[in-house]
């Protein structure tokens, strides 16, 4: 039976898998990983100016297992990748990571023997944000694209 | 008040080599053998106690090395109660440098003692518990000298070999 046609446009159908993903992408819980400067910019957009909560991210969570969007912000040296594992495997399925910097992405500036060059050597990376610091606006953009990427089908205006 | 510099040398001879005042603050060149006495004269130097260790840090001359003495420590000192500062410098020769430790003189000089040895390899000796600092357990070598790689990386340690 073709539900379409007997109940008109009083129904909508979809799969479950979408209605779950559709949910999951604007609800967004981060967990603030900051360690230096870029943290700060963080500040500006959870607050009102720039505003997150525009995107369904401004539950922020300060533990691991109640968020799903590790966020890290700043450098990380060598004594902390462990931990910052640690704090990634105690993260619940599915998990997102956005490197946000140039020093989480890349060790920035710092190439030396104390910072660790990019994020990616201890955890897996969905998105890389450029910047030192970045403007909150490409925090925003970070989000959006793990929005994008938790739900493939959808148009994002 | 007497020139704190001129005491020094009177009282402690051929161990105080330059001295030079800038600006109001002192600096002398002592012996490393005689370190120790000269921070416990100070900081128990009736005119002027130097009640407070300010810091301490150690240096590379990497190309001063030829000439015997690659690395030094620098002590920083202040008093209190006449608002006066020292400081002393103590060349270190060879490549396995070891000094005095100041920590039965000044408890303080601990952590700083410890960096100083963890960045440079300048070993005190008396040091109630010389171990790294900054890098963890299993670090090898000494990164802020100056021969050391500048893009040499060690392996990441595991959460084990931080606690
Ligand atoms: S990328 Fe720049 S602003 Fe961000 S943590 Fe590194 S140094 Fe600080």
């Amino acid at each position: 039976m073709d539900l379409r046609k007997f109940f008109g446009d009083t129904v909508l159908t979809t799969r479950i898998k979408d209605v779950v993903n559709w949910g999951r992408k604007y609800a967004l819980w981060p967990m603030p990983f900051g360690t230096a400067c870029c943290a700060i910019e963080f500040m500006g957009v959870v607050s009102a100016q720039f505003d997150i909560s525009r995107f369904g991210a401004e539950v922020v969570r300060f533990s691991p297992r109640q968020s799903d969007l590790l966020l890290v912000m700043g450098t990380i040296n060598y004594k902390q990748a462990p931990i910052l594992k640690k704090i990634y495997e105690q993260m619940c399925e599915p998990k997102w990571v956005v490197a946000v910097g140039a020093c989480a992405s890349s060790g920035g500036f710092y190439d030396n023997y104390s910072v660790v060059q990019g994020i990616d050597e201890v955890i897996p990376v969905d998105v890389y944000v450029p910047g030192c610091p970045p403007r909150p606006e490409q925090i925003l953009d970070a989000v959006m694209k793990i929005q994008k990427k938790i739900d493939p089908g959808a148009k994002l205006e | 008040m007497m020139n704190l510099l001129e005491i020094l040398q009177k009282e402690f001879g051929e161990a105080v080599g330059e001295v030079h005042q800038n600006y109001g603050d002192d600096t002398a060149v002592v012996d490393s053998s005689r370190i120790v006495d000269i921070l416990k004269f100070l900081k128990e130097f009736p005119e002027c106690p130097f009640d407070l260790f300010l810091d301490l840090c150690g240096v590379d001359y990497l190309a001063q090395s030829a000439s015997g003495g690659r690395f030094e420590v620098v002590y920083h000192l202040y008093s209190l109660p006449k608002k006066k500062r020292i400081r002393l410098r103590v060349k270190i020769a060879g490549e396995k440098p070891s000094i005095q430790s100041a920590v039965p003189v000044y408890p303080i000089a601990d952590w700083f003692e410890r960096e100083a040895y963890d960045l440079l390899g300048i070993r005190f000796e008396g040091h109630p518990n010389l171990k790294r600092l900054l890098m963890w357990e299993g670090f090898e070598g000494h990164p802020l000298r100056k021969d050391y790689p500048i893009d040499k990386r060690q392996p990441i340690p595991t959460l084990g070999n931080l606690l």
